[in-house]
């Protein structure tokens, strides 16, 4: 039994350790990445397989059910909201320039030719252009952006 | 265990000083928005490694409401940012600067 106990230690300590190896090396590629789609690449690396590896280490160690439970609902939280945001961010950062397209391979955003004045997305700037520019029937046009 | 403790706390610190780095030096708010979600996941990080290494589970709800924070004010600051958009020339697909940075590169010029 207690080479159980030590088995188990053994797997959440190198869990804890691997985690905050990607913690780490987050801030390494925030701090030395160009532009701000690489930083959230090298951001969201703790934010996903950093989170689910710590959570694991911590159920393992902490040996209670309501604890087990609190820790897997962070993860799942995680796992809902880091490609949601990481989505409005990236996409924002696109339409302001904060992208480096000199190093970009492929755009996909950037090939298709559209008409001036078409609407570009839900964001809230975006719902007055087409109410003032085409009616109602703007909407729907071009909102892949 | 010592050893274990100072390099989970040496990585997790580090990582952590080097997103203030980029909260300090980011060119941009976006760049901001990017290091302060960052640094909230490894500071939850850094809260479960302390529960789990001192076998300690008071501060595990507090887990649940930093995680929840850090979507909440990126996704807000990533929605004001959208709503400062304006119509564009162009094809639609590139809104420009932001008011402040275009004047500033005029007054440069």
């Amino acid at each position: 039994m207690s080479d159980l106990h030590a088995l188990a230690d053994t797997v959440a300590v190198v869990c804890l350790l691997l985690g905050s190896l990607l913690c780490l090396t987050a801030g390494l590629g925030l701090v030395r990445f160009p532009d701000v789609l690489t930083r959230m690449h090298a951001g969201t690396k703790p934010q996903v397989l950093g989170v689910l590896l710590i959570m694991v280490g911590g159920a393992i160690r902490l040996q209670g059910w309501s604890a087990t439970w609190m820790l897997l609902l962070v993860a799942v939280f995680q796992m809902m909201t880091a490609p949601v945001s990481a989505h409005m961010i990236s996409r924002v950062a696109y339409r302001r320039r904060h992208v480096r397209r000199d190093l970009l391979l492929v755009d996909e955003l950037g090939a298709g030719h559209r008409e001036a004045g078409t609407p570009h997305g839900d964001e809230p700037a975006d719902a007055a252009t087409a109410r003032g520019a085409r009616g109602p029937a703007g909407y729907g046009q071009g909102s892949l952006g | 265990m010592t050893l274990v403790f100072v390099l989970a706390y040496i990585m997790l610190g580090g990582g952590a000083l080097l997103a203030l780095v980029r909260l300090a030096r980011g060119p941009s708010l976006l760049d901001r928005v990017v290091a302060t979600d960052t640094l909230l996941v490894i500071i939850a990080a850094g809260l479960a490694v302390h529960a789990a290494l001192q076998r300690d589970p008071t501060l595990v709800p507090v887990l649940v409401v930093v995680s929840l924070l850090a979507f909440v004010g990126s996704v807000s600051v990533a929605r004001y940012i959208g709503g400062m958009l304006r119509r564009s020339p162009g094809d639609g697909q590139d809104a420009g600067l932001p008011a402040a940075a275009q004047q500033r590169e005029e007054a440069a010029r």
